[in-house]
Formats: structure tokens, C-alpha cells, sequence
């Protein structure tokens, strides 16, 4: 088995990429915009474990900034935190593919703890120090849902 | 390496080397972090970036904006009437109120000895729509379909029919975003209209409240006192209601009143907003803030005498006297 070797389209990457950014940007009622999984995230790092090629930094990169333009937030600061989680995830795919679920989606959630990290020092940093519980949550549900989002993803390219 | 041979044959160059990318990618955004809090040239990049967004913003929006549409257009003839029957009782209730407003007006310019009609504050408003897009569920923002190319800038003062909404935060070509009164960040300043005292009401972040966090404990301020905007600042113009107050905690052990007030605009359920310009020569119109280095100069440490060195009321721009 060469897993390597995998091709996957950079259509779908960006395809799949770009759904997720929409249903990221998609509004919910309070509670539920409070626990939504982060599919962006996710999304990415899942391609950038599978398929580190096509899925690569820039991928992280280019989505991190279209999410500080839409969300408002301050410029880079959602594009320095993705592409650091997938920096790790491309570094270490060999680490987290291939393992059973429940295993991933422990990597997954501590890849989302250290993106939610990397967004509150920001915030922080820059004099915006926003400090509740609950920005959190979005690694944990993520984490969660993380079977159900690699399931889904999987049925997209012919398997391995 | 033996296992993997077949693959490194073709590895692009790419993935060959994760380290030096992502060094390249993070410096890059370390730049734009450092320059978007300096509003620099990054502005415009900004501007430009936020023009691109827009299609998105509106694909997000559309299922949204397709439903209303739909709803609209499959409105029955009797819902129809009854809306219209609705809004005409409507019309004349405010035209009733509407008539005593005049006169008022006249009368409020002859008490202030101005002995003239009075300009009107608003010179033009414009209607926003707000953009179905989740911004963060941390903060208080919208997203308005309005941008610079309609004349919209930034500070600019955004109410509902019912109060003071926000001020927009960042305008792109087509679309800006508003940061609301209830944000944790932001602050606006008031006066209770009962009494005139005046204070800053801060932004709860959560469940449309705001708080009035530097009000002495033995102030006079009641449940249900109304809010109005103090025109200081320089955003927002005097006497917009903004607010009534909820709650309030005097604990003696602490200096300050904590005071909870809800505010009067309907933050969750506006769709339409209004941005609002002012004429800047009226009395109501907002102060400018004054920079700092405007200031008059007073230089430290040299003694002065007190009554000579307090400048007065009239004239706080001109130069302090030396001694």
C-alpha cells in the first residue's frame, strides 16, 4: 500500500473547501452558531492528511484569509492559524491517516484546540481579548462530528 | 525510503519541503496582521479583498433572500389587505404624534432664544439591508448591503425605527459590517433623559444588553429611565433614544452603580436598518473629537499660578499663558 501515491483532483479540494467556508458563513440560532463544528477546518485538514500534495499549505493559507474578509475579522488572523494547523497536519499525515476513527478524531481535536489557540492569542495580542468558555466548544463538537465529516469526504474520491 | 520508492519518483517540489511554506505563508500573514491594525496601505488591499467577498456574502444570502421573495409573491389578496389596513393605522397614529413634533420644534428654538427654524439634523438617510451571513457568534456584527459606492463610511451612524443601532466598522465597495451597540467592544456615550446625566454605555456581548459600567453609587438613575445618545464622542448625534434601563445593583461595599439597561432597537430581528448623515452645522450634530495634538500645550513641572493658568470656558483652544 503506498498511500502517496493517492490522486486526488485539486477541483475537489477546492470544491469541497469552498462548500464548507459557505456552511461555515451560513447563520444559525444562537446555541447552534455557538457549538457549529468549525467545517473549514476540518475539511482542510482532511484533504491535507490524505492527500498533502494537492491539499497543502497554501490551500490553509488562501481559506484563512477569505474567512478574515468574511467574518470581519482582523486580516490574518484566520489565515495564520489554518495554515499552521495544516502545516502540522502535512507534516504529520502519515501519523494521523490510516488510523481507526475514534484515534482521529483525538488528532482532530487537538488540531482544532491549537487552531481556537492560535485564534484567542491573536485576539489577545492585538487588544481584542474576548476570554469566554465558549469559543472553545467549536473543537469539541468538531471533534465530534469529525467521523461523520471524514465519512462523508471519503464517499467523494474513489477509495484508496 | 525503500518502500516508498515509486512515490518519490514524481514528488513535486512542493511537499518536499512543509517547513519553508508555511514559514512563508505565516510571515505573510504576520505582515497583514501587523499592518491592519495600523490602517495603512493594507487598507486598501482590505477594500479590495472585501469587494471580492461580495459574491459569496450574496450566494449565502440568496436562499434566504429567494424565500422572502417567495413568500412575498405567494401572499394571499386578504393578508395583503389586512397589512395595508395595518399600516395605514400605523400612519396615522405617527402623523398624530407627527403634529405635535412641529410645534414643539418652534418652541424648543424659541426657549434655546434662537428665534429661527431649526435645520433639520438628518440631511439624508439611506436604507440597508442586512446580509444573512454568520459573523462570529461571539460578536455583535452585521453584515449591510450597502457599501462606499452608496456613500456609506466608516463611524457612520446606523438606527432602526425603534433606536440607536451601531456604527459601521469597516466599509467595503458593496457590503459594510456594523458593529452594534451590544458588542463587548463596543462603547457609546449616553445621558439619561430624565435627568441629563451623563455616562458611557458598554456592550454586554451577549443577549442584546448593555451596561453601564462608570456611574457613581449614589447617582440617580431608576429602573426604566431612558437612554438617549449625549452627542459626545463624535459618532453618534444628541438625543437618540438608545436604551432603557433594566437593573440596577448598588452594592455599598463597591464605588459604582452596576447598571443594566436593554436596548430599544430590535438587535436580533431588523432586516432593513437606516444609515443616517448629519448636517454638521447643527447644534445636535455630532462634536468631532479633538486630536491630541491639537491640545493646548502645558508644559510640567514649571509652577503656574492657578487662577492665571485655568483657561476659560469659552476658549480652551487657545494657548495656555506662560506665567
Amino acid at each position: 500500500m503506498n498511500f502517496g501515491t493517492t490522486r486526488i483532483s485539486g477541483w475537489l479540494v477546492y470544491g469541497t473547501a469552498l462548500a464548507a467556508l459557505l456552511l461555515t458563513l451560513v447563520p444559525l440560532p444562537n446555541l447552534l452558531a455557538v457549538i457549529r463544528p468549525p467545517l473549514l477546518v476540518m475539511t482542510v485538514l482532511y484533504w491535507s492528511t490524505l492527500a498533502p500534495r494537492t491539499g497543502g499549505i497554501f490551500i490553509g493559507f488562501a481559506f484563512g484569509l477569505a474567512l478574515d474578509i468574511l467574518q470581519g475579522a482582523q486580516l490574518g488572523q484566520h489565515a495564520l492559524a489554518l495554515s499552521f494547523v495544516t502545516y502540522l497536519a502535512v507534516r504529520l499525515h502519515l501519523l494521523a491517516r490510516a488510523k481507526p476513527l475514534f484515534e482521529q478524531s483525538l488528532f482532530a481535536l487537538i488540531a482544532l484546540l491549537l487552531y481556537e489557540f492560535v485564534l484567542w492569542a491573536i485576539d489577545g495580542w492585538s487588544g481584542h481579548p474576548h476570554n469566554s468558555v465558549l469559543r472553545w466548544l467549536p473543537a469539541f463538537s468538531g471533534a465530534a462530528v469529525w467521523p461523520v465529516v471524514a465519512g462523508l469526504l471519503g464517499r467523494t474520491h474513489s477509495p484508496r | 525510503m525503500a518502500f516508498s520508492g515509486r512515490g518519490s519518483g514524481h514528488r513535486s517540489s512542493r511537499d518536499s519541503a512543509p517547513g519553508p511554506r508555511f514559514a512563508v505563508f505565516a510571515l505573510l500573514s504576520l505582515i497583514c496582521l501587523y499592518y491592519d491594525q495600523r490602517d495603512g496601505w493594507l487598507g486598501s488591499v482590505r477594500y479590495a479583498l472585501q469587494g471580492a467577498a461580495y459574491p459569496l456574502q450574496w450566494l449565502v444570502n440568496a436562499p434566504f433572500a429567494g424565500w422572502q421573495g417567495l413568500r412575498s409573491s405567494l401572499s394571499t389578496r386578504d393578508d395583503l389587505r389586512r397589512e395595508i389596513a395595518q399600516l395605514r393605522e400605523q400612519q396615522n397614529e405617527m402623523a398624530v404624534v407627527a403634529l405635535r413634533m412641529e410645534a414643539l420644534q418652534h418652541e424648543n428654538a424659541q426657549l434655546r432664544a434662537l428665534n429661527l427654524a431649526v435645520p433639520p439634523l438628518v440631511t439624508q438617510r439611506l436604507a440597508a439591508e442586512v446580509i444573512n451571513i454568520e459573523l462570529s457568534p461571539v460578536k455583535q456584527r452585521l453584515m449591510l448591503n450597502k457599501g462606499r459606492r452608496a456613500g456609506a463610511f466608516q463611524g457612520q451612524a446606523v438606527v432602526d425605527a425603534r433606536g440607536l443601532l451601531g456604527q459601521l466598522a469597516r466599509v467595503g465597495p458593496w457590503s459594510s459590517e456594523l458593529i452594534l451597540i451590544t458588542d463587548p467592544e463596543h462603547a457609546v456615550p449616553v445621558q439619561i433623559a430624565r435627568n441629563g446625566l451623563r455616562s458611557i454605555a458598554v456592550g454586554a456581548g451577549n443577549s442584546g444588553e448593555l451596561l453601564l459600567p462608570y456611574l457613581p453609587v449614589n447617582s440617580d438613575v431608576k429602573p426604566g429611565d431612558l437612554l438617549v445618545t449625549s452627542g459626545l464622542g463624535g459618532v453618534f448625534p444628541a438625543g437618540y433614544p438608545v436604551a432603557t434601563v433594566t437593573g440596577i445593583k448598588r452594592d455599598p461595599v463597591l464605588l459604582l452603580t452596576q447598571v443594566r439597561a436593554r436596548p430599544l432597537a430590535t438587535l436580533e430581528r431588523d432586516r432593513v436598518v437606516m444609515l443616517l448623515w448629519f448636517d454638521a452645522t447643527h447644534a445636535a450634530a455630532p462634536v468631532a473629537p479633538v486630536a491630541s495634538d491639537t491640545l493646548p500645550q502645558v508644559t510640567l513641572g514649571a509652577p503656574t499660578d492657578a487662577a492665571e493658568a485655568e483657561p476659560s470656558a469659552e476658549d480652551t483652544t487657545t494657548e495656555v499663558p506662560p506665567p
